[in-house]
C-alpha cells in the first residue's frame, strides 16, 4: 500500500462522526469612514498613506520623490511605465531596483493589508526585492475588513497573489521592532479619492 | 522512568539560574500577551471568530480523506506535484529526492516546524546539501546550532549581546555592536545573497485549501515569497490538518492569527500561491507522522485543529518561566505537550506535568482547543501507563489515603499546621520545591471545618 492510500485510510478509519459545515454566527465590524480607518492602520503598522485626487498628483509625487534610483512603474496609466521590461528578469537582476510602484485592487481597513494579484506585480519579485514599495488603490476599494476582502478577490485568479501590510519587519533581536529585515524598507500607499 | 518525568522541570531549573534574563523572558512574552489582548479587544465579534474557526476546524476533520483528495487533485490540476508522507524519514527522503534530481547543493528554508519536527537540517546536511534558514530568529538559532525555543519568536530566549557575539563570530560584525538595527542590516545582506544564488526554497504551509489548490503562507519578514520567487523549485511542507474546505474561510483565520499570535492586525505578508511561475517548479509534500493517530484519540484529536500561533506560549505561566528548551520538542508550550506525547509517549512523559492547569492557554486559544484538559487527559494515561515514577506515585497514594477518610484527613491538617507554626524550617527549606522562589503562607490557625463548627454553634 502506498503512503498516500495508508494515510487515507487510516484517516478514514479515525475520523470523528461528520460534523456540519458552520455558517458565521458573528456580524464583522465595519468602519463608517473606511479610508481614515485604513490610514490609522497603516501608520500603525509602520507605513505611510496619502490621499490623492488622481494618477496625475502621483506622478507630480514621484518625480520628487526618485532621482538616479532604479524605478519601476507597474501602472500603464502612470508616466513612464517600464514594467514589461521586467517581466523575466531574475532575482539578481532585479537586486539593484530601488523604487516599484504597482496597483493594489483592495485595501482593507482593519489590518491594513492590499490584495495584489499576480498580474499587478509584472514579476512575483518585485515588491518583495526593492528598497521601496509604492501601492496605488482607488477609495472605492477600499473595504472595512477581510470578508469583505475574499468576497471580492478570487484567490485562484492568477498564479500568485499576496494581502501585503506595511513594510517587512522584524522584532527577532530581543523584541525590538525593526522596519526592513529582508525586503522593502518603506512602503508608501496612495489612495485616489473618489470625489471628482 | 522517573527519571523523565523531571526532565523539564530539571532544565528549567537550570533556566532560572540567570534570574535577571528568566524575568525578561517572562515579562516580554507577558507583554506579547498584552498586545494580543488589546488586539483582540478591538473586535466586538472577536469570540464569534474563535467560534468560526473552531468549528471549521471540527468540520474539516471530520471530512479530512475527501478534503485532501479534493486538494490533491485541484493542486495537480494547478501544476503542483503532490506527495504524500507517512513519517519524518519519509518526508525527508522525497525532500532529498527532488533536490538531488536537479543536482541542487543550496537550499532556502522559510520557518516550518514541521521540518523541524521530521529533523530535516541535520538529514539534508548529512547528505552534503546546505541549507539556510531565512527567518532572521530561525537564522539566529541556525548560526548558533540550537532549535528554536518559540514557533512564533525563534530566538526570543537570546539577548542582543548573544545575538551580538553570533554574528560577530558568523558573519563578522563590530565586536559588541549591539544595535538592533546595525545587526538586522547585516543579516539582510548576508540572506538577500542567499536568496539569490540558492538552488531550491523550502517553506511551511499555513493553510491549504481544499476549494482551490492552493498553500496560504503568513511572514512578517517575506522570506517565504524572497526564497520561493528568486529560485527554480518549491517545496512546501504541510502537516495534513492543514487543509481548510473554501478560500472564504481565510478571513476568519488570518484576522484570529496573527492577533493571536503578535497582537499584529495581520501578519505582512498573506500570500497565495496556486500554480508555479514561468519555468518553475511546485511541490507540496503532505506528512502524516503520528497524526492519524492523534486523530484516532477522542480526547485528543482536537489537538489538530492548532493554527500555530503560540498564544497559550505566551500566556502560560510556566512556558513563561521556563523557557521553550525545557520542552525538548519542535513545539513547546502547552500545545506542544499534548502534541508531543502523541509522537513519543516515553520521551515526553514530562511535559503534560510542565503545566499548572490554569486554563488560561485554553481561553487564548483561537481555535478553541481544551488545551488544559488534555494536559489533565494525558496525565491520566501517563500515570497508568507508568511513567509517573516511584516517588510521584507514592505521594499521590498517600494523598489519596489521607483524602479518603475523613479522621486521618483532619488529624494530617492539624498536625500540619501546628508543625508548620512550630518549626517553619521544616518546609521553608530547599527540598521543598514550593519553597523555591516564594515564601510558605503563616498556617491557619484552624480548619475551614473547626471554624465552620464554632461559627454555626454561635
Amino acid at each position: 500500500m502506498s503512503s498516500r492510500e495508508k494515510i487515507l485510510a487510516d484517516i478514514k478509519r479515525n475520523k470523528p462522526a461528520e460534523v456540519a459545515i458552520p455558517s458565521f454566527e458573528f456580524t464583522a465590524t465595519t468602519y463608517d469612514n473606511v479610508v481614515t480607518k485604513y490610514m490609522e492602520t497603516l501608520l500603525g503598522i509602520g507605513g505611510n498613506c496619502n490621499v490623492v485626487k488622481d494618477l496625475t498628483e502621483v506622478n507630480k509625487i514621484l518625480s520628487t520623490l526618485v532621482k538616479d534610483q532604479e524605478v519601476v512603474i507597474g501602472i500603464s496609466e502612470l508616466g513612464g511605465y517600464n514594467a514589461s521590461e521586467y517581466a523575466f528578469k531574475d532575482a539578481a537582476a532585479l537586486e539593484g531596483v530601488d523604487t516599484v510602484v504597482i496597483e493594489g485592487n483592495y485595501a482593507v481597513a482593519e489590518n491594513a493589508s492590499i490584495w495584489i494579484p499576480e498580474k499587478n506585480m509584472v514579476n512575483r519579485m518585485l515588491p518583495f526585492i526593492c528598497q521601496h514599495l509604492i501601492i496605488v488603490v482607488n477609495e472605492s476599494d477600499v473595504v472595512s475588513n477581510m470578508h469583505e476582502a475574499y468576497a471580492r478577490i478570487k484567490v485562484d485568479e492568477d498564479g500568485y497573489g499576496a494581502f501585503i501590510a506595511g513594510p517587512f519587519k522584524t522584532a527577532d533581536i530581543e523584541q525590538s521592532l525593526v522596519i526592513g529585515a529582508h525586503g522593502p524598507l518603506s512602503l508608501n500607499v496612495f489612495i485616489i479619492s473618489a470625489d471628482k | 522512568m522517573n527519571k523523565t518525568i523531571e526532565e523539564h522541570s530539571k532544565a528549567a531549573s537550570v533556566f532560572l539560574e540567570d534570574a535577571e534574563r528568566a524575568k525578561w523572558h517572562d515579562e516580554t512574552l507577558w507583554f506579547v500577551r498584552a498586545k494580543r489582548d488589546k488586539a483582540a479587544h478591538t473586535l466586538p465579534e472577536w469570540e464569534g471568530l474563535r467560534e468560526a474557526a473552531s468549528k471549521i476546524k471540527e468540520h474539516t476533520l471530520s471530512k479530512l480523506d475527501d478534503y485532501l483528495l479534493e486538494f490533491e487533485a485541484k493542486a495537480q490540476a494547478n501544476g503542483i506535484t503532490v506527495h504524500w508522507a507517512d513519517d519524518a524519514e519519509e518526508h525527508n527522503k522525497i525532500i532529498t529526492h527532488i533536490i538531488k534530481k536537479h543536482n541542487a547543493k543550496s537550499v532556502v528554508k522559510s520557518k516550518s516546524m514541521l521540518t523541524e519536527e521530521c529533523q530535516l537540517n541535520h538529514y539534508l546536511r548529512d547528505r552534503n546539501i546546505s541549507v539556510v534558514d531565512t527567518d532572521l530568529g530561525e537564522y539566529i538559532v541556525q548560526l548558533r546550532e540550537e532549535q528554536p525555543s518559540h514557533i512564533v519568536l525563534p530566538a526570543i530566549h537570546l539577548k542582543k549581546e548573544d545575538v551580538s557575539d553570533t554574528f560577530y563570530k558568523h558573519l563578522q560584525t563590530e565586536k559588541g555592536n549591539k544595535d538592533e538595527v546595525y545587526l538586522t542590516r547585516a543579516a539582510r545582506t548576508v540572506l538577500r545573497n542567499k536568496f539569490i544564488t540558492a538552488d531550491v526554497a523550502i517553506t511551511g504551509v499555513n493553510f491549504a485549501i481544499a476549494e482551490t489548490g492552493g498553500i496560504v503562507i503568513c511572514t512578517n519578514e517575506g522570506n517565504a515569497d524572497l526564497g520561493v520567487h528568486a529560485n527554480k523549485v518549491h517545496i512546501a511542507c504541510m502537516g495534513f490538518e492543514k487543509i481548510i474546505p473554501k478560500a472564504e474561510h481565510l478571513s476568519v483565520f488570518l484576522r484570529l492569527l496573527a492577533r493571536s499570535a503578535t497582537g499584529q492586525p495581520i501578519t505582512t505578508y498573506s500570500s497565495h500561491f496556486h500554480r508555479p511561475k514561468e519555468g518553475q517548479e511546485m511541490h507540496i509534500v503532505i506528512v502524516n507522522n503520528g497524526r492519524t493517530a492523534q486523530l484516532g484519540r477522542e480526547e485528543f484529536r482536537s489537538s489538530l485543529k492548532c493554527i500555530r500561533c503560540a498564544a497559550c506560549f505566551n500566556t502560560c505561566p510556566v512556558y513563561r518561566r521556563s523557557g521553550g528548551h525545557s520542552y525538548h520538542n519542535s513545539v513547546a508550550g502547552p500545545i506542544g505537550s499534548i502534541l508531543a506525547p502523541n509522537l513519543d509517549m516515553r520521551k515526553n512523559a514530562d511535559l503534560p506535568f510542565a503545566s499548572t492547569l490554569c486554563g488560561s492557554c485554553t481561553n487564548v486559544c483561537p481555535v478553541k482547543i481544551n488545551i488544559h484538559e488534555q494536559l489533565w487527559s494525558w496525565r491520566q494515561i501517563l500515570m497508568k501507563e507508568g511513567y509517573g515514577g516511584a516517588a510521584k506515585k507514592a505521594s499521590m497514594q498517600a494523598m489519596a489515603a489521607v483524602f479518603s477518610n475523613s479522621t486521618v484527613f483532619k488529624m494530617s491538617g492539624k498536625m500540619g499546621r501546628k508543625f508548620m507554626s512550630w518549626i517553619p524550617g521544616l518546609v521553608n527549606n530547599k527540598f521543598n520545591p514550593w519553597y523555591k522562589q516564594r515564601d510558605m503562607p503563616e498556617p491557619p490557625k484552624e480548619s475551614f471545618n473547626e471554624w465552620y463548627r464554632k461559627n454555626r454553634k454561635a
